[in-house]
């Protein structure tokens, strides 16, 4: 395309400066969208809620039938508990369906080495050795370790260990204690489950805080858009450059 | 020593117990091991016709709690159990027969009976030094514990010590003290944890496998499913409290004079699985959960290593300090934050120093 087509004359203001267009790709589908923002609220309220149950609120006065507070706290964790399952196992069947880039979550290309030689630089790019970090379609290889991590191997722990804490109030019959009870075998006490998945619950907060961050950051400093990217699902870039 | 041939049908009626007892004893057991009418008949039956079962019961590294809450049993009576259903040939606590002549029964039982005792274990083998820290008999616990394991039909592991490991394997386990099935391999383990285990729980396990013959259905711990498939929690008489959200925050507060919910002040009873809440403690007069302390889980595995009893978040030692999980996380995610923090400075400066974004718009403006 020639570069003179992409130059938006409709768009000026009064002083006469005119806009080029980046180039832009559709990246992130529909679907990964929703599950993205999706994702995101069940995780707030699974932490919030979770939370609560390690830690309940004060005690509720009157009497016990006129009250079901710890019980819709509850509620809750396990609603949105199931829901980010359902989720999970949507996303999934999507990375089949999807473009290339839904299925970038879940495997790290760790036998190509233009992919390490991307680790590398981005994490020399977040160290500050790095003038500017190279340009990607989809996660860069840092994100992507990242991505990996949290919403391939962690998601799922969090998932089996939520699941089998739940077999326990669903009895051993359930079809939950069927697939899940295995955990029991590892650790057969559940209280030690108990600590597993609330530790977990920490690794997703402190994972929250970096993820924003790098959002923003990337945002701002790298070469091309990320927040607007998973809301559109349109990636533009800055520059033309090569590399 | 019993006879084998003799039933225990033919005991009861010896000592003078009439048929109609004898069937309201068969109606009671089966009630109280939630069976049906029609077991109570094949109870009758199975008493009646089959021979008693030769039980060996042996004692490791234990504190004979387990001996003290089975002979509380109310239903069956523990006498009737020991007297009647089963032959109760070795148990050195409470035997008549002491040194060389009881280890002889041991031998006896083996050759006579080889593949068709229970052996009942009470406590477990250290095995640290060669297991000189559990000496019966002259001999290590642990070698005569292998000897009979050998040509039981099953094994019953009693209490948190058999099954678990208990206190004498808690952490630092100076005598390596574990729990049976790490030693017997080879036969089918009945878990029957507890510290000590509910006398009907005991008496329970014993009169179903009198009666049918075989094992309880077991979990994937090893437990009979039929005493061990629901936490204390599934039936605690204060779950109403919980789920409202009704606590005691302190053992003095109105909370606790209610009879709220011990949630917020440990009570293990969510992650423990007993039959304590239905089948409760000295002929069903109460629980600990009831006499207003919480459950400390004295049923479930390493529950004296799991932190204190009265804490709900269990405090973890793996780090080096001891820590909740919320004091690692809030931890962690503080050093995090405050590592954002930093890099977010860092970047601004770096921003303000280079010429990178001043370069990318001029470049902008040469393309025009």
């Amino acid at each position: 395309m020639a570069r003179q087509a992409r130059i938006l004359t409709g768009v000026m203001d009064a002083t006469d400066d005119v806009i080029v267009a980046g180039p832009s790709i559709y990246v992130y589908e529909a679907p990964v969208r929703l599950w993205h923002w999706g994702n995101a609220l069940c995780i707030t309220i699974l932490a919030v809620t979770g939370y609560l149950i390690g830690s309940p609120p004060p005690t509720m006065p009157g009497e016990a039938s006129a009250n079901f507070l710890f019980g819709y706290i509850r509620f809750a964790h396990f609603a949105a508990g199931q829901v980010l399952a359902v989720a999970f196992l949507a996303r999934i069947l999507w990375a089949f369906w999807g473009n290339k880039y839904s299925r970038q979550i879940f495997y790290l290309p760790v036998w190509e080495k233009s992919w390490w030689r991307g680790v590398i630089r981005e994490a020399r790019w977040y160290l500050f050795l790095e003038k500017e970090p190279y340009k990607y379609i989809g996660h860069n290889p840092l994100a992507h370790t990242a991505m990996f991590a949290m919403f391939t191997l962690f998601n799922l722990g969090m998932i089996i260990t939520g699941f089998a804490l739940y077999s326990e109030g669903t009895g051993r019959d359930s079809w939950q204690a069927k697939v899940f009870g295995w955990v029991f075998d590892i650790w057969p006490n559940s209280q030690d489950v108990h600590t597993i998945h609330h530790l977990g619950m920490w690794v997703i907060v402190i994972f929250s805080i970096i993820h924003i961050y790098a959002a923003v950051r990337e945002d701002i400093m790298s070469r091309q858009t990320m927040i607007s990217t998973m809301i559109s699902g349109e990636r533009q870039f800055r520059d033309e450059r090569e590399g | 020593m019993g006879s084998a041939t003799e039933t225990f049908y033919d005991v009861i009626r010896r000592q003078g117990i009439t048929r109609r007892s004898f069937v309201k004893f068969c109606n009671l057991t089966a009630a109280s091991l939630g069976l049906g009418p029609l077991a109570a008949t094949e109870m009758a039956h199975a008493l009646e016709t089959k021979p008693r079962i030769p039980v060996i019961w042996m004692h490791g590294l234990e504190c004979t709690c387990c001996s003290e809450s089975f002979i509380r049993s109310a239903h069956p009576l523990a006498k009737d159990v020991i007297l009647s259903m089963i032959s109760l040939d070795y148990d050195d606590t409470i035997m008549a027969a002491a040194g060389h002549q009881a280890d002889a029964i041991l031998q006896e039982t083996r050759e006579k009976y080889k593949g068709g005792y229970i052996l009942a274990v009470e406590g477990n083998p250290p095995l640290n030094e060669d297991g000189m820290y559990c000496i019966d008999g002259g001999r290590p616990f642990v070698e005569k514990l292998r000897e009979m394991a050998a040509d039981a039909m099953a094994v019953i592991a009693w209490g948190a010590c058999a099954s678990w490991g208990c206190v004498q394997a808690a952490k630092p386990n100076p005598t390596q003290a574990v729990p049976i099935d790490k030693v017997i391999r080879d036969k089918p383990i009945i878990k029957v944890p507890g510290c000590p285990p509910i006398a009907e729980v005991m008496t329970g396990v014993i009169t179903y496998i009198l009666t049918f013959g075989k094992m309880p259905e077991l979990d994937r711990q090893g437990r009979p499913k039929m005493f061990y498939s629901q936490r204390i929690h599934d039936k605690c008489y204060r779950r109403p409290h919980f789920d409202a959200g009704q606590f005691v925050e302190s053992w003095d507060d109105e909370s606790a004079r209610k009879g709220y919910c011990l949630y917020k002040v440990g009570c293990k009873g969510p992650t423990t699985y007993n039959a304590c809440s239905t089948v409760r403690w000295n002929g069903g007069v109460s629980f600990p959960i009831q006499s207003g302390h919480g459950c400390i889980g004295c049923s479930e595995e390493g529950f004296w290593d799991k932190g204190s009893f009265y804490d709900r978040l269990t405090t973890i030692r793996q780090f080096g300090v001891e820590a909740t999980a919320d004091q690692i996380g809030l931890l962690a995610a503080g050093a995090v934050i405050g590592g954002v923090a930093v890099h977010t400075a860092a970047t601004a400066v770096k921003r303000l120093t280079s010429k990178h974004d001043h370069h990318r718009r001029t470049e902008h403006h040469d393309q025009q």
